[in-house]
């Protein structure tokens, strides 16, 4: 991640350039001159308390909301002016569960691949690889229903990767799971990054993010700190770095 | 080709919920049975109908509700996928399709039209049981009211859609009911022609004439004898249009409400 934000074009190997972003939730502000950029095969925290804005930075990011003012490149392509080529290279896992229950692995892939418009053997072969990737390709004929917290949402995440893009972005992607699956998925998710895929990981549990990663800290929707985890830190342990910047005045 | 794939990959999923969904799936058949099979009956007595276009001769109120019950299967499904659409938006897979690298209207339109593809397949379903009791149109008539059924399907359904988009009270299916479903179906030519209403108050049935449904019922009963009211064509899919260009600037990105 680098510190100062890549004007458009400059920067064309940032997975993903932020400059400038601000958004108002009818008087509250959600965001407020957000700026940064991020690297190809990086693993960015995006840490804050809940409340922060992550989620509305997360819903720009995938175009879900228009920031005024605000611009967002991402792969080279600005998700204002060039959308589909923007979406088509970002991967997202919503904090929500996004599959059908009733329908199997293989078959809520194949949908979300067609989605991407991946079709026939080539949807196979990609479904394949990324059920593999994340150790689930004995489970593509099971009923996603009836898999656990954890497998669902690795599932999830393999979905997300079927279109190979370069962005790979996970809102609370770890909430309602258990130590063991938390640890399994953020494993995995940091193992990714290896391919070159860049991961922006929302969250607000410390225990998720490693020394090697980057960090953005997002607090009443400023960015109140950003890079290399040891340098935003000051080397401090990050737990109580994190509640100390966080910490809400005694009212 | 691939814009394609991806729009059916949507259609597919809409109709394979359908099918598994039996509750949905009965409600649909039994609610517009009800009412062919015990309303009709019970107000066939009440209500003399004359002969009035498309029909030649005089009809039985079965015959006569026939089309508006068709419209009223459209209704229900077309609410029924607004509200799914709510629910799907909550558990992410709406968000999840928006993010397509694909134009949100093209994304919109195809989860509209498929929609309506599962509301023409309750009505085919609902028309075999009618036949079956002796409530027959020509069958030229059935062929020519599959694109009547589809317009009116994705009238209605569009009205679903920007509902959906902009009202959030109508998570609550009690409150599509109230609010929409009963005022249209009722404020129509469903139940009893225009002229009846007009005798009983002018002012109702012009409301009633104003409304999209009356259109799209009177579409379908024109349709189903084979005829062409240009009429009910040209308001069906007027209102159609607007209420797709309202839902899109609904879910028009800037416009989406945060959650």
């Amino acid at each position: 991640m680098t510190e100062a934000p890549a004007p458009s074009g400059a920067a064309p190997a940032a997975a993903l350039a932020v400059q400038g972003l601000s958004h108002d939730w009818g008087r509250r502000r959600a965001l407020d001159e957000v700026s940064f950029s991020l690297a190809p095969g990086r693993f960015c925290a995006l840490l804050g308390p809940n409340g922060a804005g992550k989620s509305t930075l997360i819903s720009v990011l995938t175009g879900l909301i228009r920031p005024r003012p605000g611009q967002v490149i991402i792969g080279g392509a600005d998700l204002g002016r060039a959308a589909r080529a923007a979406r088509a290279q970002i991967g997202v896992v919503y904090q929500s569960p996004t599959y059908d229950p009733e329908r199997s692995v293989a078959a809520n892939l194949r949908y979300f691949a067609a989605l991407h418009g991946l079709g026939g053997a080539r949807a196979e072969a990609r479904i394949t690889e990324a059920l593999a990737r994340l150790g689930m390709a004995e489970r593509a004929g099971e009923t996603a229903g009836a898999l656990n917290g954890g497998h669902r949402r690795r599932m999830e995440i393999a979905r997300a990767l079927i279109h190979a893009p370069r962005l790979l972005i996970l809102d609370e992607p770890t909430v309602g799971l258990d130590a063991p699956a938390r640890a399994a998925i953020t494993d995995h998710v940091h193992a990714l990054c290896e391919t070159g895929v860049a991961v922006l990981w929302a969250t607000h549990l410390v225990d998720e993010i490693r020394p090697g990663d980057d960090l953005l800290l997002l607090h009443r929707g400023r960015l109140a700190a950003r890079g290399p985890v040891a340098r935003a830190t000051g080397g401090a342990p990050l737990a109580d770095w994190f509640l100390a910047q966080t910490r809400e005045p005694a009212t | 080709m691939s814009a394609l794939l991806a729009a059916r990959a949507i259609v597919t999923r809409e109709l394979a919920r359908f099918l598994t969904q039996r509750e949905r799936f009965l409600a649909a058949l039994v609610r517009p049975l009800v009412w062919l099979f015990v309303f009709a009956a019970g107000f066939r007595a009440a209500l003399g109908l004359s002969i009035i276009p498309p029909y030649r001769s005089y009809i039985t109120y079965e015959t006569y509700i026939l089309p508006g019950l068709c419209g009223m299967i459209l209704l229900f499904s077309g609410m029924q996928s607004s509200l799914s659409l709510v629910s799907d938006r909550e558990n992410g897979a709406m968000r999840l399709m928006l993010t397509a690298p694909w134009p949100r209207w093209f994304l919109l339109g195809a989860k509209l039209f498929a929609g309506a593809l599962v509301g023409l397949l309750q009505v085919a379903l609902f028309l075999a049981v009618a036949a079956v009791y002796g409530l027959k149109a020509p069958v030229w008539g059935y062929l020519a009211a599959v694109p009547a059924l589809l317009l009116a399907g994705l009238m209605l359904g569009a009205l679903g859609l920007f509902l959906s988009a902009r009202v959030r009270q109508l998570e609550n299916f009690a409150g599509v009911m109230n609010f929409v479903i009963f005022p249209m179906f009722f404020l129509s030519s469903a139940l009893y022609p225009l002229w009846k209403m007009q005798e009983s108050s002018p002012l109702l049935a012009a409301i009633c004439r104003a409304n999209p449904f009356t259109h799209a019922v009177e579409l379908i009963r024109f349709a189903l004898y084979g005829q062409m009211n240009g009429a009910a064509l040209g308001w069906t899919g007027l209102a159609g249009a607007m209420f797709f260009a309202l839902a899109l600037w609904g879910f028009e990105p800037a416009r989406t409400r945060g959650r």
